[in-house]
């Protein structure tokens, strides 16, 4: 019997260590593959000052759980960690990171774009984006909640 | 009974305050933002398109049909946009 995959969830406004959270995958003699996807804060042609993530605490740290526990039913993972920042960030900045470990790769990259297809649409996350014309919140993508069909078909 | 009633992103905006202790005798999520909605213009603007929001009962998503007897907490907001 395998051991049971080790999840790990952080929302902090601090930025992370990519190299530590990998090591961190890595430390499990069974793991083969560890696949990581960082997400960063674009600078759309310069016209963006900064970007402010709200989130509810509490229910995001429960739904980003879920979606990784889901992640481990589904795929023979190793281990999965989400790290997301809110707070204020400039363009540059680290938004968030999801990594995921099992034996061999297709399990790991399948289980990091089941995690970021769900974590983009069910993650209580609201970026808002401020120019220099003003400030808005950014409006959900329909393809982003349509990206969540292909993992139940 | 008593429901705290969080919002987030633009409703908490236009509502102009994030949580709030809401006296209610509602059964349903629906009948709380009717409520809302009754109470004061700016409640009736910010739920005044209900596809465009999201709800959350005792932090899990759910519809608005939900009951509200024995819960704590229910939250508004716009669709996430986290990743």
């Amino acid at each position: 019997m395998a051991e049971p995959a080790s999840i790990r969830v952080v929302v902090t406004e601090a930025d992370f260590d990519l190299g530590a959270e990998t090591a961190h995958l890595e430390a499990g003699g069974d793991t083969g593959a560890v696949v990581t996807f960082t997400g960063r804060v674009r600078d759309t042609g310069g016209a963006l000052r900064r970007m402010v993530i709200e989130h509810y605490p509490g229910m995001t740290e429960r739904a980003l759980t879920e979606i990784a526990e889901e992640a481990c039913r589904r795929w023979q993972l190793t281990g999965a960690t989400i790290h997301h920042r809110h707070g204020t960030l400039v363009p540059g900045d680290r938004i968030m990171m999801v990594a995921t470990a099992s034996r061999h790769r297709e399990a790991a990259f399948a289980a990091a774009s089941f995690l970021m297809d769900y974590l983009k649409s069910r993650a209580p996350f609201w970026k808002k984006e401020e120019t220099e014309d003003g400030a808005e919140w950014v409006a959900a993508r329909e393809a982003d909640e349509a990206a969540l069909d292909r993992w139940n078909a | 009974m008593k429901v705290q009633v969080l919002y987030f992103a633009w409703l908490r905006e236009r509502i102009g305050r994030g949580r709030e202790i809401v006296e209610t005798e509602a059964a349903t999520v629906a009948e709380l933002v009717a409520e809302l909605r009754a109470r004061e213009e700016r409640y009736d603007l910010a739920f005044s398109d209900m596809t465009a929001i999201r709800c959350a009962v005792d932090q899990a998503l759910a519809p608005v049909e939900t009951p509200l007897e024995g819960v704590r907490e229910v939250a508004f907001f716009p669709p996430m946009t986290g990743g």
